[in-house]
């Protein structure tokens, strides 16, 4: 056993420190480090600087502008980026639909949805969930029909993030309703910019405002926009769902949010000692640092076995669960320990420049409550932590 | 990185998980318990010729091996069979001070089988705390009390801590003597442990200690001594908790009620689910613990108490779900699952809690 990076690994992670440290302006850092609110500009010129450096769409196979890095230099850059408190890469484009058209796309689809997808000229979002189709999502009812040289697609899509800031969606839709529900579905590609094609915000309960619903209304797409086979589309779904992400236990995430917490309990006083001498919050903190250093092994555990060559298996739903709990305890904390000053809701100050001449409480109060409730979407979203666990019954332990 | 094994290690696992497997069942494991002082020599011999004995112990002492990964091999294979030979006792809290003071010819001894130790640390009052030591050493004389000397009532020699100097919680002050277990002022009471192992309580009256190390450096030496205790414990405890996962996973999948198998309950299949990611998170810092042995003080220290807490906490969640999601067969002495269920609650009694270790773990992050 050796729990050492090779000096290639470290230079590599040098480079990448060091690139994002030149690169980054600060105006995109500093929005990270106080929790405030992304503008699509911020979105698009953090894609930028990414795609500049051949970095944007690490995974892609090189002769579609990919780099070729092993998973523990995956590893690295995912943990470096988070270091670096850069905006997060929003995935719909570059991780999602990507490697899709790279392995079911026409070569006609290759060369003109790819490099637009890297210079940001399109900017995709999901139209996969329904009102009635989350967990089974094959129980979806958007329709496209053909119409001559035309699909026309109706329905309604739904918790399409940030759909609003996105001129393409790609969406699933019944093209055959006499057959299995996976077997009559197909895979389009949606440019958002026609008549029929309404986005309606959807306000978490955070009152933010990243998902929305999508209504298609006999909205009209060319016969070719379409990814693989007529009804054979659940495959490429599926094969989108289970693309390999790596970083999905969001270790440097909860890192680098555990290492703010225990400042926050340093500062913040109770009765004249800091929240971080206060034996049962101190217990509370220590327990998910615990965890969150087994899981880092457990993390890194599976990144050098993907290296070995052996396919992970139900490893990253296992990673997906844990990852999930221990961020959301983590939130928990960075919430208490602020204790009434939590409470206090002024959602203009999410905003860049927001004069905070008279602060209401402690530096960085009013974040956690709506960080926390925020926060409950990860163990819902992509699959929920209870379809994560019928994957691992059913595929790792065969009940 | 690499958490790959080197294949020496893995062999010596290979062979000793066979061992355990075909030659250590349930039953073989409830006689061997039964036996005066809960274990059976033959076994033990059997085992020293296997070498999993010398696999604990460094090649400068005279074995082969004795780094964190090979107490980590040995314990977890130990584990998956329930073993109760003293490999704890001996070969790592008696070993380790021997080791240390290099004394080969009685490793040599210990190796072979033929020697038995015992680390007579505890006392009456000093639960889990390393530095309590009210046991007195004046001119090689030793007077005190000690408490649940593991495998003590056969020890042919005991390691123990004894103070010459400070306060009762002082680290300076304390050396470790060898004491002859059967020699003049040593009283023993031996006893079987509720999980089927075997301890002892000792008065010392005036028992004539030779030093191992100085009143210096004892503090050091008993520290990588329990050090090695925790990671030995935490390894057994991955071993028996891979072997309530089987059991259980198997017993989900026969058993059937309403006439569909347990595990298609999905209120059961849940909870194996969080279960086997729990273990795969105790196994994650025991390997790191194993990867820190030779690591400074406050680092390996941190990384053994971060593995001990999350052994404490995972072996509860798994023994007591075993018991539960087998239901009434769980309950019976005769079934095995019960036994390893019994032995990872147990573990957490030994050489500090999950509490102890969660405040140690949290007052050495500055440190570390």
């Amino acid at each position: 056993m050796d729990f050492n990076y090779t000096a290639k690994e470290e230079a590599f992670r040098e480079e990448v420190r060091s690139y994002l440290h030149e690169a980054l302006p600060e105006s995109l850092t500093e929005k990270v480090r106080k929790n405030l609110r992304m503008t699509a500009e911020d979105l698009r010129l953090w894609h930028k600087i990414l795609n500049d450096r051949g970095w944007l769409a690490w995974h892609w196979p090189e002769e579609h502008g990919g780099t070729g890095w092993s998973p523990v230099q995956a590893h690295i850059f995912d943990e470096e980026i988070v270091y670096a408190h850069a905006p997060r890469i929003i995935p719909f484009g570059v991780n999602m639909l990507g490697p899709c058209i790279i392995k079911f796309g026409t070569p006609e689809q290759k060369a003109h949805y790819l490099p637009k997808i890297l210079s940001s000229e399109h900017w995709w979002c999901q139209g996969y969930s329904e009102p009635g189709s989350g967990s089974d999502l094959a129980s979806l009812k958007t329709t496209a029909e053909l119409d001559g040289d035309e699909w026309v697609i109706n329905g309604q899509k739904t918790w399409t993030t940030l759909g609003h800031i996105a001129d393409h969606i790609f969406v699933l839709a019944r093209t055959n309703k006499d057959v299995k529900a996976q077997e009559g579905i197909s895979f389009f590609l949606v440019p958002m910019d026609q008549p029929g094609i309404e986005v309606r915000p959807i306000i978490t309960l955070d009152g933010e405002h990243e998902v929305n619903e999508v209504f298609l209304t006999d909205v009209r797409i060319p016969k070719e926009n379409i990814v693989g086979e007529v009804d054979k589309g659940w495959t490429v779904a599926k094969y989108l769902l289970m693309y390999e992400r790596t970083g999905i236990a969001g270790v440097a995430f909860s890192k680098l949010a555990m290492d703010g917490l225990k400042k926050t309990a340093e500062r913040l006083k109770q009765n004249g000692r800091p929240m971080s001498e206060d034996p049962f919050f101190a217990a509370r903190m220590g327990r998910i640092e615990v965890d969150l250093m087994a899981m880092e092994i457990f993390n890194l555990r599976t990144v050098s076995a993907a290296a070995g060559g052996s396919a992970g298996g139900v490893e990253s739903s296992m990673l997906k669960i844990k990852g999930t709990e221990i961020r959301q305890e983590i939130t928990d904390l960075a919430r208490r320990v602020y204790g009434p000053h939590a409470l206090p809701f002024v959602p203009e100050s999410f905003d860049e420049g927001w004069n905070e001449d008279d602060p209401m409480g402690p530096e960085g109060a009013m974040i956690p409550a709506s960080k926390y409730f925020n926060m409950r979407k990860v163990s819902i979203y992509g699959g929920s932590n209870e379809i994560q666990r019928n994957i691992i019954s059913k595929m790792g332990l065969g009940l | 990185m690499d958490f790959q094994l080197s294949e020496e290690r893995q062999m010596l696992k290979d062979t000793l998980e066979r061992f355990v497997r075909e030659k250590y069942d349930i039953d073989t494991r409830h006689k061997a318990a039964k036996m005066e002082g809960g274990f059976d020599p033959e076994m033990w011999s059997e085992f020293a010729e296997l070498g999993a004995i010398g696999a604990l112990i460094p090649a400068e002492a005279g074995g082969f091996g004795g780094s964190g990964e090979d107490l980590m091999v040995v314990f977890e294979a130990l584990g998956r069979g329930l073993v109760t030979e003293p490999f704890l006792a001996t070969g790592v809290l008696g070993a380790t001070a021997l080791i240390e003071a290099g004394r080969e010819e009685m490793l040599e001894e210990v190796i072979g089988g033929g020697l038995h130790l015992a680390l007579a640390h505890t006392e009456p009052d000093s639960r889990f705390e390393m530095a309590q030591v009210a046991t007195k050493a004046e001119a090689g004389k030793i007077t005190g009390r000690k408490a649940v000397v593991l495998n003590g009532g056969t020890a042919d020699k005991l390691v123990v801590s004894a103070r010459s100097s400070g306060a009762v919680d002082d680290e300076a002050g304390i050396g470790l003597y060898l004491v002859d277990a059967n020699g003049p002022g040593v009283e023993k009471r031996a006893y079987a442990t509720v999980e089927g192992g075997h301890a002892a309580e000792f008065v010392f009256d005036g028992a004539q200690g030779e030093a191992l190390t100085g009143e210096a450096d004892g503090f050091a030496v008993l520290e990588k001594t329990l050090g090695r205790g925790v990671l030995a414990l935490c390894a057994e405890a991955v071993g028996a908790m891979e072997i309530c996962k089987d059991l259980t996973v198997d017993y989900l999948k026969t058993r059937k009620q309403f006439g569909v198998p347990l595990g298609k309950f999905q209120a059961l299949a849940h909870r194996m689910v969080q279960v086997v990611i729990a273990i795969e998170q105790a196994r994650s810092l025991t390997m790191l613990a194993a990867g820190m042995m030779d690591a400074p003080r406050a680092a390996r220290e941190r990384a053994l108490s971060a593995a001990k807490n999350m052994v404490g906490r995972v072996g509860r969640q798994v023994a007591e779900e075993t018991i539960q999601m087998h239901g009434g067969i769980a309950m019976t002495w005769e079934y095995s699952a019960p036994h390893f269920a019994k032995r990872l609650i147990m573990i957490d009694h030994l050489l500090g809690d999950e509490d102890f270790h969660l405040g140690r773990f949290m007052n050495l992050e500055d440190a570390a």
